[in-house]
């Protein structure tokens, strides 16, 4: 009885009916921040006429897209991480795209062999170094990470967040486990402080000379940069691309892909098709100061102002394989105790 | 006991409210329970039968420490919320002091503070860059952070200072509630037996205040356990944290829903430990409105203590952190205040204030049927009941959607076979899964306040009421629910500025293109923008203050001030 007053006043609350527009929609779920979309979606909703609708969410967008089966309103997922790109494929929500522009516009070692996700950015995994306290090319490997020299030097996040995962994941395929898990615990023992925090603060804490390393992607470095209040403490770090004259620096991705239910599946290629196209590449590459997956694309000035990055070509299917152990083995370790 | 409570006997009320009861209110009782114990059942489900099988790595390795952190989290927060929520309770409504009035609702206000958004905020104020800091060491010519020591704020400690200042408001406003509707006369028997007022405080006034606190103090603990925002910013390994992590990390959701099955001991434990605390415990206030409270008048130096009890609270769980986000929404207001930013504040509203309805109606019926029938079963329901609360929201999310969605697909199968049409996701991609949710999640709050409240009402008024022909419905309606006005606004407005401030389960299932204020102020502040955050995050500690000054003068109203 009262469940039923609960159920109509629910559904006097339903959102707003969408606008339809004479084109049609496209629903994204998005692991990514709406506001680095926006621009994007602006630009395609001008070209196309049709309306990009969002629901962006840091967690459980893979479950809620699985429970809602046949009847999902999603038609693509962007997310970031290949592991967590590869758990849509391996839990079969995504269906293969064969489409002759993304495959003209993103490169074969940054897309799924049958289509089933395509990466639209790249980042590198990076070392920083406090521009004061650390000479330059004092390092230049993961490996040396490990070394005693650096004992209470170094900063990072969470060893389990995905990026540290992708990062292990690639040292695994490398070196094997014995060895990955003797780096892990000299990498542990080097820590100023317990993991805490995202890739920024372990910059802001070499400049608060709580450490003199820190590992961290690319962008939050450039995005530091672009930021006003933080450019001072970005400049006090110099970039390290860890590897550069040997197997190459660690690279991750975002991506996008289309979903198995996808209602509106030709207006979502049309978007997946406009996000691979050089002009949406700069604008997305631009936003968030990450290389584009195009190769037809140049990074921003910023970027570009880092030198070239020679990425390792170990293959992102490797690396997603290697996650579920990987895990197991930080916590082996217990990285993240104190 | 004391002596100076009227006990009815129970097994004289027993048969006189059970016998000649219409079966309505339990069968309402058992379907409501059961409808909300769906997603909770969902959850226990999945951890029973997980894809991989992750239980021996993490008792080999996590689990251990996400259990101690919790408990010495849940010791640390218990204690803080217990020493603010009673000595600020007894002071403003028992001594006179200046600005006792004010603080009568201002103890409130942390309340509407989110515990993540008072994270952010004082990790600003106090991290190394931040202003303290950099005075410090401006002042004594520091140069960085090996030359001094500072406390880190991105600890355990830290962690309890945050979401005690924010949680004491529960013990507060349930141990006044109770302080309130003590009896006066009570007070002053005891001390004309020779007893101090500290003395009295104690083995008078606590013990019938007992379940109120008891009430408070598990949705303290019930809180704390559930919190993510912190913990996460803070780097403190709970077990909500370790959930996450064995989620999204370990993509292991049978996992996650393994800690979340011990979170539910957990909470079992503490409901149980509440009902305890309760037990033999029936008293029946003798409400006597007219009879005013006398409160001490007490010398300066006392009045000082009691003012700095009620402000020290204000001012850093409320006064500092408004202040700054206040600042830094002036700062960025022109990017702040856009058309997206005021339909949110609309939708949060909304949303939050259906809800608030609907658990407040689910908690009557509920704990109006088990006054109806005290039967081993129902009390069973009732516990089923309020596990929601124990979910950490992203599984309760988990848990909404597995019923739901199969509704949804179960139902759309069946029109498509038989009329060939599709219903699509019905209730599960609407905003009916987030009143669903928050409905499930907040339901002890309204069901465990009402429930306490109702025992003080003396059975003789049913009795009275029933024997005069009124059916118990009408009872309710006439006898109960007057009485009942300020615990059942009390209970409904907690529930509000919980939805308001809810976060994990509403990024979850929440609509397309439907954001709240928290889903709004969380997209910035986790991606340390905090700046832009800071005008969402203040409506949402606004919209929170509005209900609270209503319900606290409704509360005081429930007593002629002398």
């Amino acid at each position: 009885m009262h469940m039923k007053l609960a159920a109509a006043a629910a559904m006097t609350l339903t959102a707003l009916p969408l606008a339809a527009s004479a084109e049609g929609d496209v629903n994204i779920y998005s692991y990514r921040q709406a506001y680095l979309l926006e621009p994007l979606l602006n630009a395609f909703e001008q070209e196309t006429g049709i309306d990009a609708n969002v629901v962006f969410a840091k967690k459980g967008l893979a479950e809620r897209l699985e429970r809602e089966g046949r009847n999902s309103p999603a038609d693509v997922v962007m997310t970031v991480d290949i592991s967590r790109i590869n758990e849509l494929v391996e839990r079969d929500l995504v269906q293969g795209v064969e489409n002759d522009v993304l495959n003209e516009n993103i490169p074969e070692n940054l897309r799924h062999p049958e289509g089933k996700w395509f990466a639209l950015t790249t980042r590198g995994r990076l070392i920083f170094t406090s521009r004061e306290r650390v000479e330059e090319g004092e390092i230049t490997t993961y490996e040396q990470l490990a070394d005693d020299k650096w004992n209470d030097r170094i900063c990072t996040r969470s060893g389990k967040h995905p990026y540290n995962i992708a990062l292990f994941s690639s040292m695994l395929a490398h070196h094997g486990e014995a060895d990955t898990k003797a780096w892990l615990e000299g990498l542990k023992d080097n820590l100023a402080r317990k993991p805490q925090g995202g890739d920024r603060d372990q910059i802001k804490a070499i400049a608060e000379g709580v450490c003199d390393i820190s590992i961290g992607n690319s962008y939050y470095y450039g995005n530091m940069l672009q930021d006003e209040n933080q450019r001072a403490i970005a400049e006090q770090v110099r970039l390290v691309f860890p590897n550069a004259e040997g197997r190459g620096t660690h690279v991750n991705i975002s991506g996008i892909a289309l979903t198995k239910s996808a209602p509106n599946r030709d207006n979502a290629i049309k978007l997946m098709e406009f996000l691979s196209s050089a002009e949406a590449q700069r604008i997305y590459a631009e936003a968030n100061t990450e290389y584009p997956a195009n190769p037809d694309v140049q990074p921003s000035g910023l970027v570009a102002e880092w030198g070239e990055i020679n990425p390792d070509q170990l293959s992102l299917q490797e690396i997603a394989n290697n996650r579920n152990a990987v895990v197991k083995l930080v916590d082996r370790v217990d990285y993240d105790g104190e | 006991m004391t002596e100076a409570v009227s006990r009815v006997d129970p097994g004289l009320t027993e048969p006189l409210l059970a016998k000649r009861t219409s079966r309505h209110w339990l069968i309402a009782a058992f379907l409501t329970t059961t409808i909300v114990a769906l997603p909770v059942l969902s959850v226990i489900f999945l951890a029973f039968f997980p894809e991989e099988n992750i239980w021996p790595h993490l008792l080999d390795t996590t689990l251990p420490r996400y259990l101690s952190t919790t408990l010495q989290l849940m010791l640390g927060v218990g204690a803080l919320t217990l020493v603010i929520g009673l000595s600020s309770a007894w002071a403003v409504t028992m001594c006179e002091f200046p600005g006792r009035r004010f603080f009568e609702w201002a103890m409130l206000l942390p309340f509407a503070v989110p515990a993540y958004v008072i994270a952010y905020v004082y990790t600003s104020l106090l991290d190394y860059a931040g202003p303290v800091q950099r005075n410090l060491r401006d002042w004594f010519g520091w140069e960085n952070a090996s030359d001094y020591w500072f406390p880190e704020i991105r600890s355990l400690e830290g962690a309890i200072l945050m979401i005690g200042l924010v949680l004491y408001p529960y013990v507060y406003l349930l141990a006044r509630a109770a302080f309130l509707e003590q009896s006066p006369s009570l007070f002053a028997v005891s001390r004309s037996l020779g007893h101090s007022a500290l003395s009295t405080f104690f083995r008078v006034v606590l013990p019938i205040a007992r379940p109120a606190v008891a009430v408070g103090l598990s949705l303290v603990l019930m809180e704390t356990l559930n919190d993510f925002g912190t913990v996460d910013f803070f780097a403190v390994q709970t077990l909500t944290a370790g959930l996450f992590d064995t989620w999204m990390n370990l993509g292991n959701l049978g996992g996650a829903a393994q800690i979340a099955t011990t979170m539910l001991i957990f909470v079992v434990i503490l409901v149980t430990l509440e009902r305890y605390s309760r037990r033999r415990q029936q008293q029946f206030a003798a409400r006597d409105n007219r009879d005013p409270i006398r409160r001490f008048t007490m010398s300066a130096p006392r009045q000082y203590a009691c003012l700095a009890v009620c402000a020290i609270p204000v001012l850093f769980g409320f006064l500092i952190p408004g202040f700054t986000l206040g600042l830094y929404a002036w700062e960025y207001f022109g990017e702040s205040w856009n058309t997206d930013f005021i339909q949110n504040t609309l939708n949060s509203l909304l949303l939050s204030g259906t809800a608030a309805l609907t658990t407040l109606l689910i908690g009557i019926t509920l704990a109006y049927s088990r006054r109806l029938h005290d039967t081993k079963g129902m009390q069973v329901l009732m516990r089923l009941s309020s596990l929601g609360y124990a979910m950490p929201g992203a599984v309760l999310a988990v848990g909404v959607i597995v019923p739901l969605a199969g509704f949804d697909n179960w139902l759309d199968s069946l029109t498509r076979d038989l009329f060939g049409f599709s219903t699509g996701l019905l209730l599960s991609g609407s905003t009916f899964a987030l009143v669903f949710a928050y409905t499930v999640r907040f339901l002890a709050v309204s069901a465990g306040s009402v429930e306490s409240a109702l025992q003080k009402i003396t059975p003789s008024m049913d009795m009275a009421s029933r024997s005069l022909g009124h059916t118990p419905g009408k009872t309710l309606v006439r006898v109960h629910l007057p009485m009942l006005r300020g615990t059942l606004m009390t209970a409904a407005l907690v529930v509000f500025v919980d939805c308001m401030k809810e976060l994990p389960a509403t990024l979850i299932l929440r609509p397309f293109n439907f954001e709240t204020l928290a889903t709004y102020v969380y997209q910035f502040a986790s991606d340390e923008r905090l700046y832009h955050s800071a005008l969402p995050a203040l409506i949402i500690v606004l919209a929170g203050i509005i209900p609270i000054i209503l319900m606290s003068r409704s509360i005081s109203k429930t007593r002629t001030m002398g």
